[in-house]
């Protein structure tokens, strides 16, 4: 794998962001080229649009999301460690590795995979998912199959078995424990090709 | 044997066994007896002694000696030629009546199993079956000196082993399945392979090296042959075993899943062996050999394809059966099992082809078919399956106790016991080192050894290798009693000991628990996510595939293979609702009361809170459980306050409580279920709501403060309303089936509605015009657009029929303006039907569909029959709102409130009592008033108006 290296070398700051992520070498170059096409101006970063060149994410009913997700707030570019950092949250967890309590909770913790998700609820970033932002969502994922009633119920409801403090909103407190027995390592992770 | 038998009984003493064991006993002699000597068995016993007793016997006795029988009958004989009052007819029954004893016995035996809690916790029930077959079959064969009962391969892959397999194909969590596919493909093939071959080559070796006796005589083929039929997993036991120990459903999904589909495997392999020890191995050519690679991708790819195809079929099928509703649970039956029987046909992997069939239509089908025949389809595949079960666990049982079975060869059996485990062991080992690589869940340890222990072989290797013709297998004989021991050990011993196995290890256990809403969305939504950032990663991974298939899904096969009406609705909505159904059953369960608690354990629902006033009274009396009761009887002419407030009780419970409902309705249609209650409830509701609605339409008049939310959620929910009118409403949850106050505009309601209201709507279309005179000439002078359009009828109060018959109840009460639509409920559901084509063919005319219009009935049949015999004549009661002695302070109220209204001038009611008595109604009336009918000569009256009044043809009423 000469190649690897090759390309390892051409990213900077490689050795800081594989321990950072947890991402290895293979992993680096795969995204790395990634990176590279999904670039097509070789400008250095990505912008939306460079996002919006991937067709499948069109059909996903929160791709926008999903790719505002990645652009930090304010911000127009990604760069590659952005890129791969937000990337690694949807590492599966390595269970052998032992946890040290003195090295920061890693990236594809538990913690920031529900974070993540959370985000992509919580629009305006106030740290709560409000009944209208809950509607979005859920008017953006089920499409034209249920009437605006039946939505609204649905986000009633929701909300009413989160909502543990009655401010009519989910905190992320709350966001995760109404998810605790699923087993987000499993449900949030992707198998990257090694 | 038999000792061995006794011996493990013994050995297994506990309540049931014991139990079964003292209540067989007495048979024997009896049994004896029945056998040999056609006594006449007292009158008791007949029953237990055909069921052991030969069948051939039994047939010649009643061949012989008829009259014998009549013995034991109760009946008076004639003995002598000619004719014969009773006969017995055993040879006529025979089959079934085995059949269904046999049924019986092991039903019976299950009861017998769960009466000791304690004892079922540990011992699984597949265990204690096979005991009671090992009991069972020492009987027969004391009794008969030889086995008549064994577990017939035909028998078990025709009948027994589809019952399990379709139910556990229909019922296979599908996604759990998918997103492992990887893993069961794997163990299933592989695995098996692995398994097939060792053992063959191992036994082989080992009969080389001598320890195995040399009568055993078998070569390499017919080593690789048992090896191949005792390598494969059995679906059956890993089913039956693994049902009880609760595993997490990623294990079970991997071994029951491996079970499944190793079948392909197993099919051809056998087949192939066979076919080799036919021509001898030395004959066999190298082509063979790529035959059989290419057999096995023929019988795996064929059968699951042969599954889909029928599935489709299936799913297809029941987009259609709205109509015929009552045998949509038998095309799910029929075309699961015809899945299984094509792929017998031609000889491909039936299993396969089933679990298939069953995993592909479950999600259509459940869409399409009802909810009543979701149930059906649930419980008859339960039934079946388990039933099935048992019978098998017996018949295994039974079949181990029969002379002509026991070849023993100890080196043989322990061979391929010791076999048989250490290759299953090492082959999960190797295959999930393997499969951890890609894994993203990765097998741990304890899951390895779990899997590895829990390989057991069954019903399927029996049959397979009972199936063998002895003139080929020479060691057939031997064969068949390994099977036997390696079935028994592991079944017994290991699934006595897996569930402690389990515990030890800290397995982690299933949670029966049904996921949140919150669950359910966000579970969505990280499917989303992961899908996009796969596709961000440019990695196409499973996420990515599963999601373009779910596309394709969406796109094309669910509009093909679901109603119209059911596509349209989303799963997401559908767990909403399920849940919401789930918890109105437990608030019930709890003894609470949908109509209040819900309302009060469910504050979210903020937006329903204008409940109308009369809800809330009747909420209130049913909270406090008062005894109020309908027919207020007593006669209290002391107007006050206590007047005041019964009036306003009575007129609330008239107007808000359901009816009372009848239990059971006599229907004879084959065909057709009758309306059921709940239907009925809904229409009930509708009217309810229409009712409210008009009220508060009135109200608003006034006060036009409502809020504009509320009322745009309403709308929501009645065209939500209407588009489950197709489907008794089943999605609609509790907090719907409050009488929530719908204030549409009747534009819009007639808009949405939907066919199958449409009579309803009919009858609901009376507008009360400006006062005219007689109401049946009325309405014909009503252009049909004013009627469609026309803002709804303000219906002022008018007595209920309590009210105008008990004195001290008039001026009150309001005439509910669903009243016609009662009238149009009653029409039975075979005439609707025409009902609806009568009605369509007069719209169709210039005169509007007004003339439908009934009469209120109560007021006409009063009317015509002159008035109830009860002081007060029906022109006087109405007597508006100051007739002195009747009136009460509330009902004068809101007479008088009405009064003020100019609407209220304008529009008079059309069934207003102040109109002189009306001429015959159009409509027969129509007993409309029962539900608050507390007096029961208006029955009479109801049922004698005349039938050929009515210019359409009416069904008789209900009542």
């Amino acid at each position: 794998m000469g190649s690897t290296a090759s390309t390892l070398s051409k990213i900077p700051d490689v050795e800081t962001l594989m321990q950072e992520t947890g991402f290895t070498p293979a992993h680096m170059v795969r995204l790395y080229d990634r990176f590279k096409a999904l670039d097509k101006e070789r400008k250095g970063h990505l912008c939306p649009q460079d996002f919006g060149a991937i067709k499948e994410l069109a059909e996903n009913p929160i791709g926008d999301r999903i790719v505002g997700a990645f652009f930090s707030q304010g911000q127009e570019t990604l760069d590659f460690h952005s890129f791969v950092r937000i990337l690694a949250h949807f590492r599966p967890v390595d269970k052998d590795r032992p946890r040290d309590p003195n090295v920061p909770e890693p990236i594809n913790s538990r913690s920031n995979k529900l974070k993540f998700a959370f985000q992509l609820y919580d629009q305006d970033k106030d740290g709560k998912i409000s009944r209208a932002e809950l509607l979005q969502v859920l008017r953006a994922m089920l499409e034209m199959q249920v009437t605006e009633e039946q939505l609204e119920s649905i986000a009633d409801r929701t909300i009413q078995e989160a909502d543990l403090d009655r401010d009519e909103a989910i905190s992320f407190d709350e966001f995760r424990k109404s998810l605790e027995k699923v087993n987000i390592d499993h449900k949030m992770s992707i198998r990257f090709l090694r | 044997m038999l000792s061995l038998t006794l011996v493990l009984l013994v050995s297994a003493a506990c309540e049931a066994s014991t139990d079964l064991y003292v209540s067989e006993t007495p048979l024997p002699p009896e049994l004896v007896r029945s056998a040999v000597s056609p006594v006449p068995t007292p009158a008791g016993s007949p029953y237990t002694a055909e069921e052991y007793g030969h069948p051939g016997i039994a047939l010649a006795r009643s061949a012989d000696e008829p009259a014998s029988a009549t013995d034991s009958g109760e009946s008076s004989h004639h003995h002598g030629g000619g004719y014969k009052i009773v006969q017995w007819e055993w040879s006529y029954v025979q089959t079934p009546y085995i059949i269904a004893i046999w049924l019986l016995v092991a039903s019976v035996a299950k009861i017998l199993f769960h009466f000791s809690q304690r004892f079922t916790t540990v011992v699984p029930e597949s265990c204690m079956l096979i005991l009671l077959g090992l009991v069972l079959g020492g009987i027969v064969l004391m009794a008969n000196k030889k086995q008549l009962y064994q577990l017939d391969p035909g028998l078990f892959f025709l009948f027994l082993l589809p019952t399990i397999v379709g139910d556990a194909g229909y019922f296979m969590p599908a996604r759990l399945f998918f997103d492992n596919l990887g893993a069961i493909l794997m163990y299933a093939v592989v695995g098996t392979l692995w398994n097939a071959f060792c053992t063959g080559f191992c036994l082989y070796g080992v009969k080389l090296a001598g320890v195995i006796d040399d009568k055993v005589e078998a070569g390499l083929m017919e080593f690789l042959l048992f090896g191949a039929l005792i390598s494969a997993v059995d679906p059956v036991a890993v089913l039956a075993v693994f049902e009880e120990v609760h595993v997490n459903e990623m294990l079970f999904i991997i071994v029951f899943g491996e079970s499944l589909l190793n079948d392909a495997v197993t099919v051809v392999l056998y087949k192939v062996y066979i076919s080799f020890v036919e021509v001898g191995p030395g004959n066999v050519q190298t082509a063979d050999y790529f035959k059989g690679v290419a057999s096995f991708l023929i019988v795996s790819i064929g059968g699951t394809l042969v599954g889909l195809i029928f599935a489709v079929i299936l799913a297809f099928v029941t987009r259609f059966t709205k109509k015929v509703r009552i045998i949509e649970p038998l095309f799910v039956f029929l075309l699961v099992y015809l899945a299984y029987l094509t792929a017998e046909l031609f000889s491909l992997s039936a299993i396969l082809s089933m679990t298939f069939c069953g995993i592909g239509c479950n999600k259509y089908v459940e869409a399409n078919i009802s909810q009543k025949s979701r149930t059906t389809v649930k419980y008859t595949m339960k039934t079946l399956a388990s039933i099935a079960e048992t019978i098998i666990f017996i018949f295994l049982g039974i079949s181990a106790v029969d002379k002509s079975k026991w070849a023993w060869d100890t080196g043989l059996i322990s061979c391929t016991l010791i076999f048989i485990f250490v290759f299953r062991a090492i082959g999960v080992v190797g295959q999930t080192w393997v499969l951890n690589w890609f894994r993203l869940v990765p097998l741990d340890k304890i899951d390895q050894v779990v899997m590895s222990y829990g390989g057991l072989r069954g019903a399927v290797a029996f049959a397979l290798v009972v199936l063998l013709d002895g003139e080929q297998v020479k060691a057939k004989d031997y064969f068949v009693a390994t099977t036997i021991v390696v079935v028994f050990f592991t079944v017994m011993f290991q699934g006595l000991t897996i569930k402690p196995l389990v515990k030890w290890l800290k397995v982690p256990r299933s949670t029966n628990r049904k996921p949140t809403i919150n669950e359910e969305i966000h579970e969505r939504a990280f499917d989303h996510i992961l899908t996009a950032v796969e596709d961000i990663a440019g990695l196409n991974g499973y996420h990515h595939w599963r999601d373009k298939w779910e596309q394709f899904d969406k796109n094309y096969l669910s509009k093909l293979l679901m109603r119209k009406s059911v596509y349209r609705k989303s799963e997401l909505w559908e767990a909403y609702q399920k849940i919401n159904i789930r918890d109105a059953i437990s608030v019930i369960d709890q003894g609470g009361n949908v109509l209040t608690s819900a309302r009060l354990s469910l504050p979210s629902m903020a937006s329903r809170t204008s409940f109308p006033e009369v809800t809330n009274v009747t909420n209130y009396l049913r909270e406090n459980g008062s005894g109020v009761c309908l027919d207020l009887q007593v006669i209290d002419t002391v107007p006050g306050a206590k007047m005041e407030e019964e009036t306003e009780m009575h007129r609330a419970l008239a107007g808000n409580l359901y009816k009372p409902r009848k239990r059971y309705q006599s229907h004879y249609s084959r065909h057709f279920m009758t309306v059921g209650e709940k239907e009925k409830q809904d229409r009930e509701i509708f009217q309810r709501n229409m009712r409210t609605r008009l009220e508060n339409f009135k109200s608003t008049r006034y006060k036009r403060h409502k809020k504009d939310r509320s009322q745009k959620k309403r709308k929501g929910s009645d065209a939500k309303e209407q588009e489950s009118s197709d489907k008794p409403r089943r999605n609609v949850s509790w907090q719907d089936k409050d009488p929530v106050v719908v204030p549409v505009e009747f534009e819009n309601e007639k808009n949405e509605q939907s066919e199958p209201e449409k009579d309803e709507d009919v009858g609901i279309t009376f507008v009360a015009r400006k006062a005219p005179e007689t109401p049946k000439e009325r309405p014909k002078s009503v252009p049909a657009a004013l009627d469609v359009c026309q803002s709804p009828a303000i219906v002022p109060p008018s007595p209920t029929c309590g009210e105008k018959n008990l004195p001290w109840k008039s001026g009150v009460g309001t005439l509910p303006p669903c009243v016609s639509v009662e009238a149009t409920k009653i029409i039975p559901i075979d005439l609707q039907q025409a009902w609806n084509q009568s009605i369509s063919s007069l719209e169709s005319l210039a005169s509007p569909p007004v003339p439908l219009e009934p009469q209120h009935p109560r007021v006409s049949a009063l009317s015509r029959l002159g008035g109830p015999p009860r002081p007060l004549s029906t022109g006087s009661v109405p007597a508006p709102p100051v007739t002195g002695q009747f009136q009460f302070p509330g009902g004068k109220d809101e007479e008088e409130e009405s009064a003020l209204s100019q609407q209220q001038q304008e529009i008079q009611p059309l069934m207003s009592s102040t109109r002189p008595p009306p001429p015959p109604p159009p409509l027969p009336a129509q007993p409309a008033g029962k539900r608050r009918n507390p007096c029961v000569y208006l029955r009479s009256l109801v049922t004698a108006s005349p039938p050929g009044s009515e210019p359409h043809s009416r069904g008789p009423t209900q009542l």
